[in-house]
């Protein structure tokens, strides 16, 4: 079965604009409301946009559950390397090993209010990311599984 | 006062959908109908100050949760002696 024309025009419309606002989410969790997992979901639900309003064989052709399952894997992997460096780094299991030193999100956080700089926060946006990249693999594996049980032509 | 106002107006629109969640005999108007029921829970939270819960709460309950329910749909065949009712 498929979807109306108007369905599928509006869905990839809107498509682009709930993936950067999703991204934002995740890029932005340790500045603004949400995080790793509200901004997975956004994004999860971007993709299941698309799932919904195409049918089974364009998303077959499109998109790939392996390639899901890998960024998956990748989130989980990213989040606990990102932990296990702490102890190489001679301090506790998900110590914070990148704050205040300069590097890569390390600058440290001006005194009293302001705007917020992105690059603060040591593993925090790290572990934001994997965490994005978990939930966003993992939610379209669960409605891709799914789709798979669909008998007929739906 | 206005907050009063506005969080009375989303509790009644949450009833009213939910009412319409049960009244519906067509299965698609009743997903669309819990649609707008999660939209207006994660607005309810939102002028609660809980912006996190809002986000979740309108990504999961409007976006997946609903997107499962027409997959659900799509799945299954109409019942016809259910629409002779």
């Amino acid at each position: 079965m498929n979807m109306s024309n108007l369905v599928r025009t509006g869905a990839g419309l809107l498509m682009p604009f709930v993936l950067v606002f999703g991204f934002y989410i995740v890029i932005h969790g340790h500045l603004t409301p949400g995080g790793g997992f509200q901004g997975g979901a956004v994004i999860a639900t971007a993709f299941v946009l698309l799932i919904v309003a195409h049918s089974r064989e364009t998303i077959r052709e499109r998109i790939s559950l392996g390639f899901l399952k890998n960024t998956e894997t990748l989130g989980l992997m990213l989040f606990i390397v990102t932990a296990l460096i702490a102890l190489a780094a001679g301090i506790a299991f998900f110590g914070n090993w990148l704050v205040n030193t300069g590097s890569l999100f390390g600058t440290p956080v001006a005194f009293g209010i302001n705007p917020g700089d992105l690059n603060t926060g040591g593993v925090i946006p790290i572990m934001n990311i994997a965490v994005g990249l978990e939930v966003l693999g993992a939610m379209s594996v669960i409605i891709l599984a799914m789709l798979s049980v669909v008998r007929g032509d739906a | 006062m206005m907050d009063l106002i506005i969080q009375g107006l989303i509790l009644i629109g949450l009833l009213l959908s939910a009412g319409m969640i049960w009244y519906f005999r067509d299965l698609l108007s009743a997903a669309i109908s819990f649609g707008v029921f999660s939209f207006l829970l994660s607005l309810e939270f939102l002028i609660l100050q809980a912006p996190d819960v809002a986000i979740a709460e309108a990504a999961i309950g409007a976006g997946l949760t609903t997107a499962i329910f027409i997959l659900a749909i799509r799945a299954t065949e109409k019942d016809p002696e259910a629409d002779a009712e």
